[in-house]
């Protein structure tokens, strides 16, 4: 691009800047829509809504989808992000300290656990650990576990994300806190970490969402019926139906939540991008 | 110049001896030895990166020295087994960036303080809140939070909250450095009243009219010892040492300073610059 364009002078292609960027628009649009067209004209809808949109269908599964699976995956999703934070804290903080083991042990704990898809979690976590402990049940049945996998996987995540908003605390405060008397340790838990939950709580709330959708995955753990949720109560009626429409209802379903949660973080973090001014 | 041992003041609040502090290769204290009597209030001028600001930091530890004692009240600091914790509460410090707790009240700033360190019950913290902002005239600001006041107010509040511990000795690192020059006299008349009360104080400070004035003793630093101290009249208005005065003609207005002191500093200033 050539930095003496004053605008003054006619380009070659005798379009101003705005004209052009007019065109450019233009065919940017005409692109969209033709794609969209062509996708519309082509797919068969009568088959689609055949097999997706069974309005008797999709009243059958109320109200059992909000009353027993939403609820479902809205526990399943609040006890792995409880116990998620509360390792993500302890891991970060071990990665903060000055013990060398304390920070390498957590390391390599973020790298594996980060590394992993969440789905291998769950069977480790579904297989693995009733081999391993013979007798032992992961208190709160199906709920221990599923907030025991999902909050593996979380915790990995959050610690690095309270990890940067505690290093985001500025030193001072931590000084001024020692210098009352504080112990570090009382320093940390009065003073800093109050302060980096202020700056994580967006992208915390954003786990969250995350979390909510990988609940899905407790259906690899095998549950009962009453311990189902979102995804398993839709593919268990899709298969017993070979209808695919409470696939599609479980899927507003998800959205109902995730969509409001999206938004409240967007406006956490345009609240927390105005206390910083 | 070492202070009058024929003199010495009646108990040493602060006591530091052969103090030296390394950051890496950099040695910012060089072996210094100072008193500060009860009662006392001394200030440690120098310029920038003489150590004043370490040398204060090292009384409460927040810095550790390399080498070296610190006295406080008669426990020694440096002393490898102190409950470092429980001296601190003994020792208010006021920051040059007033480190008030941004997510607190202003009178939760002052009471969580005793009330986690000290053990003061609700009512007991909360009376010596007020009692506090009431001395550094802030009582109307007890519900604001800090990022609603300004600087100076800020630093009253931080002074506040260091005297609401019932400190026996307060150190203040340059705090009115980071004020607009309008909010400077505030913060000086806080301090020049805790004076008056008999405070304990040791201030890091370029504000020179208040060292003249307010000062039982001043210290000149430079390249981490203490090159002079003693009488405020004296050691700011005729040093013995050229490293003072050059200093001193730099930070007052040059149209105050002689010319010779003038033209000293231009020469050490060309000096400075041709050594790598």
């Amino acid at each position: 691009m050539s930095g003496t364009d004053t605008g003054v002078q006619p380009r070659r292609s005798g379009l101003t800047r705005r004209q052009k960027r007019a065109v450019s628009r233009g065919v940017q649009y005409a692109v969209f829509v033709a794609a969209v067209i062509a996708v519309g004209v082509t797919a068969d809808w009568g088959r689609l809504q055949n097999q997706f949109a069974q309005p008797d269908l999709a009243e059958r599964m109320f109200p059992d989808i909000i009353t027993l699976a939403l609820k479902n995956t809205v526990l399943y999703t609040v006890s792995g992000f409880v116990f998620g934070l509360a390792l993500g804290v302890v891991v970060a903080l071990m990665r903060l300290s000055s013990v060398g083991p304390y920070r390498w042990l957590a390391g390599i704990y973020i790298e594996i656990f980060r590394g992993l898809p969440a789905l291998l979690i769950f069977i480790f976590v579904g297989v693995a650990v009733p081999l391993a402990f013979p007798g032992t049940e992961i208190p709160g049945g199906t709920y221990g576990k599923v907030a025991l996998a999902l909050g593996l996987v979380a915790a990995a995540y959050m610690a690095e994300t309270i990890r940067a908003g505690i290093q985001a605390v500025p030193k001072g405060q931590m000084e001024a806190a020692r210098s009352l008397g504080f112990s570090h340790a009382r320093a940390m838990v009065s003073i800093v970490i109050p302060q980096a939950f202020r700056i994580v709580i967006p992208p915390l709330t954003n786990e969250l969402v995350l979390l909510f959708k990988d609940s899905s995955l407790v259906l690899f753990l095998g549950v009962t019926l009453e311990e189902r949720e979102l995804s398993k109560f839709g593919r268990d009626l899709a298969s017993e139906t070979a209808n695919s429409t409470p696939i599609l209802v479980a899927g507003l379903c998800y959205l109902l939540v995730t969509i409001p949660l999206g938004f409240v973080v967007r406006r956490l973090e345009r609240k927390a991008g105005e206390a910083t001014k | 110049m070492s202070s009058t041992p024929q003199n010495p003041p009646p108990t040493r609040e602060i006591e530091v001896r052969g103090l030296h502090k390394s950051f890496g290769d950099n040695e910012v204290l060089r072996g210094i030895d100072l008193e500060v009597g009860s009662g006392e209030v001394v200030c440690v001028i120098g310029p920038s990166g003489s150590g004043k600001s370490t040398l204060l930091r090292c009384v409460n530890l927040l810095e550790e020295p390399t080498r070296g004692q610190v006295f406080v009240g008669g426990t020694e600091v440096t002393h490898p087994d102190v409950d470092i914790d429980a001296v601190r509460r003994r020792i208010g410090m006021v920051f040059q960036q007033f480190n008030l707790f941004p997510h607190l009240s202003v009178t939760d700033n002052l009471t969580l303080p005793q009330r986690r360190v000290l053990g003061r019950d609700k009512a007991a913290a909360a009376k010596a809140a007020a009692e506090n902002l009431r001395r550094v005239g802030l009582s109307e600001k007890a519900d604001a939070y800090p990022a609603s006041l300004s600087g100076g107010q800020q630093q009253r509040v931080a002074i506040a909250r260091a005297l609401a511990m019932g400190p026996q000795v307060m150190l203040f690192d340059e705090p009115t450095s980071a004020l607009d020059p309008e909010l400077v006299g505030d913060v000086l008349a806080v301090m020049r009243m805790l004076a008056d009360e008999g405070m304990t104080m040791m201030v890091v400070t370029h504000e020179m009219s208040f060292a003249r004035e307010v000062a039982d003793r001043v210290v000149f630093m430079d390249g981490g010892v203490v090159v002079e101290q003693g009488d405020p009249a004296r050691v700011i208005g005729n040093p013995a040492h050229e490293r003072t005065r050059h200093f001193l003609s730099r930070l007052l207005d040059p149209a105050m300073a002689d010319v010779e002191n003038v033209e000293d500093a231009q020469n050490a200033d060309d000096a400075a610059r041709k050594s790598p």
